[in-house]
């Protein structure tokens, strides 16, 4: 599957049509506790990971939080 | 045309939350102060530490002092007809909101990462007309052309997105300055823009 990523084309590697926001970061390996991440434009939060699928072509931007200012 | 004056009288006119007083928001309130912003409403529950002057835009003879009651002081000596709107309160996302109702333009200037999440989260979806500029990344020296500014709609990121405040990566003054600066910078684009047939990038 095929999305923009941080505004970048990316490949996904999955053979299912949609996967959850919660799977996209398994599988690109963001591991980092302290994330932003929006999809088309909205912000999902952490408890909505699970639950809010990214479909081929949609716009995510994953951003990693850190402590400074 | 668009020049000091005119830019000075359009400042006045809005208002600015800076949600923290430490590295970031000291600096990015000095500049803002200095540039004609008509009011801001600044929030840190702090005090100035002997640490805190390797960064932050407070004075020796500070240390001890509650961070609103010394950032008031520099501030008000720079620019006496500022309004200025302080708060002596922890934030959290309980009240984050109800500080900053009536802002044109919000501030993050929170040090630790939960921090910015919370704001970013409540702002994002609660005020998203609301622009939020947020530092993230800004710890250590040099590599000053990795600060840059990424904007995703009405959320602007400041920093180099990878520099992680540690012990052997201190924020300190150059780099936090770029960073509040920047922050600083991308609140005048957003102001002037809206006001003026003027549109520059954040």
């Amino acid at each position: 599957m095929e999305i923009i990523l941080n505004n970048n084309p990316d490949f996904v590697e999955t053979t299912e049509k949609s996967i959850t926001v919660e799977e996209l970061l398994k599988i690109k390996k963001f591991s980092y506790k302290l994330l932003i991440v929006k999809v088309n434009d909205t912000l999902v939060t952490k408890e909505n990971y699970p639950k809010i699928s990214v479909c081929a072509g949609d716009n995510v931007q994953v951003i990693h939080l850190m402590t400074g200012g | 045309m668009l020049d000091y004056q005119k830019i000075k009288s359009i400042l006045k006119n809005h208002t600015v939350g800076i949600a923290g007083a430490g590295g970031l928001g000291s600096n990015v309130a000095m500049s803002l102060t200095r540039v004609g912003i008509g009011k801001l409403i600044i929030v840190d529950f702090d005090v100035v530490t002997e640490s805190n002057l390797n960064r932050q835009f407070y004075f020796k003879h500070q240390v001890g002092f509650k961070k609103v009651d010394a950032l008031r002081a520099n501030l008000l000596s720079i620019n006496p007809d500022l309004i200025l709107e302080t708060h002596d309160t922890k934030l959290d996302a309980s009240n984050i909101l109800n500080y900053f109702q009536a802002v044109d333009v919000m501030v993050e200037a929170f040090d630790r990462a939960e921090m910015k999440q919370i704001i970013i989260e409540k702002f994002q979806i609660e005020k998203p007309e609301i622009p939020l500029v947020v530092g993230n990344g800004m710890a250590g020296w040099g590599n000053s052309n990795d600060m840059r500014v990424q904007q995703y709609e009405t959320l602007y990121i400041c920093g180099d997105g990878v520099s992680e405040v540690a012990d052997n990566l201190p924020p300190i003054a150059p780099r936090v300055n770029i960073c509040a600066a920047m922050e600083a910078n991308v609140v005048l684009s957003i102001l002037l823009n809206k006001v003026t047939n003027i549109k520059v990038k954040p």
